[in-house]
């Protein structure tokens, strides 16, 4: 009986490490306007995360199409709504585009500093989907050469 | 001084990759070695003296921060790189599957 | 620190040289993380934290990737034919010498003209702050957020990450069709 994906050792390890992974990239994104880190970066974390996962267990075809179609259309979503941020501005009276509508608040704490920490995950997210489908991309087409 | 001549140099070692190589990959990794010379250049430019990273702790404004603009522009860059590195490869490897090398010349004799 | 970030960037161009020369696509592929690791500690040493943490995470990325490319095609670089046997005396190509000589004068006509015009820029370390003095001065303060670099990303600029993200979303949209085999049902 043929076996998907790696030995055992790599798919303990993985379970062990993955989930810490992917609070790391949560973690990065949140705190991007505090510390070091930010949307592109927590984005590529997460990828990280799911590539992982993929490596390590494997999948069939089917799922991954579904996977796969599922991640493009985060990617989509998210793009859209960064757009809408955008232009949310101009609802509360400003006059350019991407305005800072809300209140800077206090410096250094999570909830501060207006639209940014928003605009960071949703970054965060269109990031990683994106990522994530061109890696599912390379990984759909070896799967279907054989 | 010397800096920007070397990160120049790695720039033409780069270039040199372009134009002399025939394997496809080869000419790929070239490009990304031109993209991580001219990603080192600007920040190298933006670098102050005794700087610190871009970040304030306190209210007080810290004495001398490294300039932000090159670093939020490269950031981008950055992430753009890796998306077009896949792009070309996955031209790569369809060039791959048609005529079975990775050799420009054998692919320009083909003729489509 | 100038001489610090002067041996990392020779060990970038060595391991770069190495990349370009290797016969084996998989080692080509490997080594060619000297360069990226390089960046990477290159950024930390110039007070640019973001940049590494994205830079080490992209390039193990397009490791993969690449890996995952070489794994379905050959590994085996093409055979590049340099010089020619003549009644057993090796004699180099023409036209391969004809490259080499074109290729030297370009290269060093152009490292002239980078040297002639580093003198337009500061010397390394005494950045004249032109443009982002104001970001440095209020930026913290109209934005109300800490990470500067956040800021000038998603306030003072954030039309240009709107179009990052633009032109992101259009390279996976070109991968997709390119790699699509089978036609969708």
């Amino acid at each position: 009986m043929m076996t998907r994906g790696m030995t055992n050792i790599v798919k303990t390890t993985t379970r062990l490490i993955c989930g810490v992974i992917f609070i790391f990239g949560i973690y990065l994104v949140s705190h991007g306007h505090l510390t070091p880190g930010g949307g592109f970066a927590g984005g590529t974390v997460m990828a990280g995360a799911f590539i992982l996962l993929v490596l390590a267990f494997g999948d069939d075809v089917k799922h991954l199409r579904k996977t796969e179609e599922g991640s493009s259309t985060l990617e989509n979503l998210a793009i859209l709504l960064f757009l809408l941020m955008g232009v949310a501005g101009m609802l509360f009276g400003a006059n350019v585009f991407f305005k800072n509508f809300l209140e800077a608040g206090t410096m250094g704490e999570l909830f501060s500093a207006g639209v940014i920490p928003f605009l960071n995950i949703l970054i965060g997210i269109e990031v990683a989907a994106a990522l994530f489908t061109v890696f599912l991309a390379f990984v759909i087409f070896k799967e279907e050469e054989k | 001084m010397i800096l920007y001549i070397l990160c120049f140099i790695l720039f033409l070692v780069g270039l040199y990759g372009v134009i002399t190589r025939r394997n496809v990959i080869k000419i790929v990794l070239g490009i990304c070695i031109m993209e991580y010379s001219l990603n080192l250049l600007l920040i190298l430019i933006g670098y102050v003296d005794e700087g610190v990273a871009p970040i304030v702790v306190r209210e007080t404004m810290a004495s001398k921060f490294v300039d932000p603009l090159p670093q939020a522009m490269v950031l981008t860059v950055i992430v753009i790189g890796l998306a077009t590195t896949a792009m070309l490869l996955a031209i790569a490897i369809r060039v791959y599957k048609k005529h079975g090398t990775f050799d420009i010349r054998e692919i320009k004799n083909l003729k489509g | 620190m100038e001489v610090l970030i002067a041996i990392i960037i020779v060990l970038m161009i060595a391991g770069s040289i190495y990349t370009l020369h290797s016969r084996d696509l998989l080692s080509a592929v490997i080594s060619y993380g000297i360069t990226g690791f390089g960046l990477v500690i290159c950024f930390l040493l110039l007070q640019a934290p973001d940049l590494a943490i994205a830079q080490i995470l992209v390039e193990i990325i397009t490791l993969i990737i690449m890996i995952s490319v070489i794994r379905i095609s050959t590994r085996e670089d093409v055979t590049e034919r340099s010089t020619i046997h003549i009644k057993g005396v090796r004699y180099i190509n023409m036209r391969t010498a004809a490259y080499i000589v074109t290729g030297a004068v370009f290269m060093i006509a152009l490292l002239y003209f980078f040297m002639d015009a580093t003198v337009l820029l500061d010397p390394f370390g005494v950045h004249q702050v032109r443009m982002s003095a104001a970001y440095m001065e209020v930026g913290a303060a109209i934005t109300g957020s800490a990470n500067l670099v956040a800021g000038v990303l998603f306030d003072f600029r954030a039309y240009d990450t709107l179009g990052e993200a633009t032109i992101l979303i259009t390279a996976v949209i070109g991968i997709l069709t390119v790699l699509r085999l089978k036609g969708r049902r």
